[in-house]
């Protein structure tokens, strides 16, 4: 396998510090509307389905299965993007890392992991579970 | 009230550039701001509405009326959904007209990436922070194109749609492009010369892609008093529907693009159905939008979008639905990364008889255009238009 992407640090919003504090202790927190009890993504501390503030963190399992992807091959490295169907019901933008590029799949099973950005913050990624 | 009927496409022009080494943007709207002008035979300060996306410099609409010297505006629109901005003004200039507020509007497209050495379609472009999607998503590395191959993906996934029938989409848009003296790839090209050609970001490979290039065009909507005033032959529009897509707080489906709402309330206000349809162009970003598309605007239906294409279906003369005969953003192209307005030219060229006599679909009397912006892979505008031959 050819050396990683560097993943480029978040711009940072005011919006989304408590998500990317969560993630530095490793963890995955999606945000869930109480008006309802839906999960939604991406992160927003207003309710897309109620339009009220009245939303809160839940952290995620870390499971979740490929709901499709690429594999950017102009790019050097070239770097698998997908999106990710969470346990908790969102799909969410991510990398898989850790993988054999042509042995991805729709629907195989992966997990939560963690890289350092270039300016170190804590990013969620995947990678196949198991 | 429907716009049906209320407005007509007076003047169009297409600026024959692809490559605008010397010329600015500024200038580039000017100039197809000029050629629809003289297409039409009105004048500059005829102009009373003035519709233009974020393509246009500077403060966008305030920046270009003030160069071009558009003094008589009582209408100012700028819309921006990216790519279908322009397929939006149709729909917004008709009822701008129908309302009263305006009766010769100018829309106008142009840019030059190509001079710019912008990486289009492999770089992730960073909006900021501000942008609230950005934060979740840039950093993964999102492109044009690994979008748009994600889509694919799960499209191939659900339904079994493969590489060879993508190709189809490239291989009839190159049949049409040998005829467009204009056109940036005018090979003929078959679908081995597609597979062939390298893989860009899975599985869409290079001649999946659009081409990058300048350039521009611009079209004029009048009222009917003033296209009846025109010695020009006028194009009816019939009906619109607009709409945006996106992934919905977390629950996405890549498999469909917005076309499958704005095309029903399109048609809805035409009167007309897709079997009525004698041409359509349609938004050619990529292989797999033409191939959604086709099935949310229901030229047949979803899922089967990739054998509908095959065989030359799309190719003028020998398929069921003649598509982007002037070769569209696949082969002739694609200014400033957005193929909406371009797809009204060509509509508008086939309904007066002036495509190229090698793709012009004999008798044609009812044409579709449609628009996508921002990417099928994450958040879309999505603009359908209808038109007509002006007795339709």
């Amino acid at each position: 396998m050819s050396q990683e992407r560097v993943i480029p640090s978040p711009p940072m919003s005011v919006e989304h510090k408590e998500f990317w504090e969560a993630a530095s202790e490793g963890k995955l927190m999606v945000p869930r509307c109480k008006d309802t009890g839906q999960f939604f993504w991406y992160p927003r501390k207003v309710s897309p389905f109620t339009l009220s503030n009245n939303v809160e963190w839940v952290e995620a399992s870390g499971k979740g299965t490929i709901y499709t992807y690429s594999i950017m091959r102009r790019t050097d490295p070239p770097y698998a993007i997908a999106y990710v169907t969470l346990e908790e019901g969102v799909t969410v933008m991510t990398n898989i890392v850790e993988c054999d590029f042509e042995s991805l799949a729709i629907g195989q099973a992966v997990e939560l992991i963690f890289r350092e950005s270039e300016e170190g913050q804590q990013v969620p990624v995947f990678k196949p579970a198991g | 009230m429907s716009i049906k009927g209320k407005a007509y496409i007076a003047g169009i022009f297409e600026h024959p550039t692809r490559k605008a080494v010397d010329l600015s943007v500024a200038q580039l709207h000017a100039e197809v701001a000029a050629g629809a002008l003289a297409d039409a035979g009105l004048t500059k300060d005829q102009v009373d509405g003035y519709f233009c996306a974020g393509d246009a410099p500077g403060l966008g609409p305030l920046s270009m009326i003030e160069y071009m010297g558009l003094n008589k505006l009582r209408h100012i629109d700028s819309t921006e959904t990216g790519g279908s901005s322009y397929l939006m003004h149709i729909g917004h200039a008709a009822e701008a007209i129908a309302a009263g507020k305006c009766s010769v509007a100018l829309i106008t497209l142009a840019g030059r990436p190509r001079a710019d050495g912008m990486a289009t379609g492999t770089k992730p472009r960073n909006y900021g922070a501000d942008a609230p999607d950005v934060p979740f998503e840039y950093i993964y590395g999102p492109t044009v194109v690994n979008m748009y191959g994600m889509a694919a993906r799960r499209h191939m996934h659900e339904y079994g749609t493969t590489s060879e029938q993508l190709a189809w989409v490239k291989v009839a848009a190159s049949h049409h492009a040998q005829h467009n003296p204009h056109a940036m790839l005018r090979d003929v090209v078959t679908v081995e010369d597609v597979l062939n050609s390298p893989m860009i970001s899975d599985p869409l490979h290079r001649m999946d892609c659009c081409v990058i290039s300048d350039g521009g065009g611009a079209f004029i909507v009048v009222s009917k008093e003033i296209a009846d005033s025109l010695d020009r032959d006028c194009v009816k529009v019939l009906g619109q529907g607009e709409t945006s897509k996106n992934l919905n707080a977390g629950q996405v489906d890549l498999t469909f693009t917005g076309a499958r709402w704005s095309g029903p309330r399109a048609f809805e206000e035409a009167g007309v159905t897709p079997a009525d349809i004698d041409y359509a162009s349609i938004y050619d970003s990529f292989t797999i939008t033409v191939i959604e598309t086709i099935e949310d605007l229901g030229f047949c239906p979803v899922g089967e979008g990739g054998k509908f294409v095959m065989d030359g279906n799309l190719i003028s003369g020998v398929g069921k639905l003649p598509f982007n005969t002037d070769g569209g953003g696949l082969c002739n192209n694609h200014p400033i990364n957005r193929g909406g307005l371009t797809k009204v030219l060509e509509a508008v060229r086939q309904l007066r008889g002036e495509a190229h006599p090698k793709v012009q679909v004999p008798d044609c009397r009812l044409a579709l255009a449609h628009g996508t912006g921002g990417s099928i892979g994450s958040r879309m505008g999505s603009s359908t238009v209808i038109l007509g031959r002006a007795d339709a």
